[in-house]
């Protein structure tokens, strides 16, 4: 599979200290370990198992997904934004990949 | 002609193939049930009382395809250092493994609250708790009714 694209959607700009909605997607199996494949044998499990958000270091909130996560994980959000600074979220991969995506939102 | 019926039934080939592929993927394991959600619960929380109101979840009464389910919910609260949500957690009593996801949240977040979808099994409540910065416990469930489930079968 190619690797995990991740999506996000969320303003560039905001009013100091605005609330805003995030939304993010990314590409991504989540194979739940509980399938088998055409010979009976169970697929390993990969799934992306955390994913934080965090402004300018310092963490929002984090999620630990469990495989009843669908594929191609959405999740949708709120942040505020207090000052001019720079969005980051990670999605953690069962195989130790980190997945990153960096936004600057800028306080008009 | 010919060739746009040889196409036909190779697509119902195909079809007929992808539906056989789905019925060797059903899940064997057991599933959870309301005891297991209540056994994960006082794995986490202890035997400490759980309250309802103050989450509002939301969640389709009827899912047509189990595979992604819609969920999202709101947690009351000011959010503040003093009195925020620390965590919301999510469980499904009829999948094979009751948790679905774990939110931990700080007062930076400006609403406890999110959306995601996840998959279900089959017909089955969903259980949300979220807990308090000062250690009080909400909780919040709701029936959601599968057409088709979602781990495979």
């Amino acid at each position: 599979m190619a690797a995990p694209k991740p999506r996000v959607r969320i303003p560039s700009t905001a009013k100091a200290g605005e609330v805003i909605e995030v939304k993010t997607l990314i590409s991504h199996e989540m194979e739940s370990g509980l399938r088998k494949d055409g010979a009976g044998k169970t697929i390993p499990r990969k799934i992306i198992k955390q994913f934080t958000a965090s402004f300018n270091g310092k963490e929002i909130f984090r999620a630990d997904w469990q495989p009843a996560i669908s594929a191609n994980p959405y999740q949708s959000f709120f942040v505020r934004v207090p000052e001019t600074g720079t969005f980051t979220f990670e999605w953690l991969d069962d195989d130790g990949s980190v997945y990153r995506s960096e936004h600057t939102v800028a306080v008009e | 002609m010919i060739l746009v019926t040889g196409a036909t039934r190779r697509t119902f080939l195909a079809g007929a193939g992808g539906t056989l592929a789905a019925l060797a993927l059903a899940p064997t394991s057991a599933s959870a049930d309301a005891k297991m959600v209540a056994d994960e619960i006082r794995k986490l929380y202890g035997d400490r009382p759980l309250k309802d109101g103050r989450i509002k979840l939301n969640l389709p009464s009827i899912a047509e395809n189990g595979f992604a389910v819609p969920l999202s919910f709101e947690v009351e609260s000011p959010m503040m250092e003093a009195d925020y949500v620390t965590s919301v957690h999510v469980f499904a009593d009829g999948n094979p493994s009751p948790l679905v996801v774990s939110y931990k949240f700080t007062p930076l977040a400006p609403k406890a609250a999110a959306s995601i979808r996840m998959r279900l099994a089959r017909t089955q409540s969903v259980v949300a708790v979220a807990e308090m910065s000062n250690g009080d416990l909400y909780t919040a469930s709701k029936e959601v009714k599968v057409t088709i489930g979602g781990c495979g079968g």
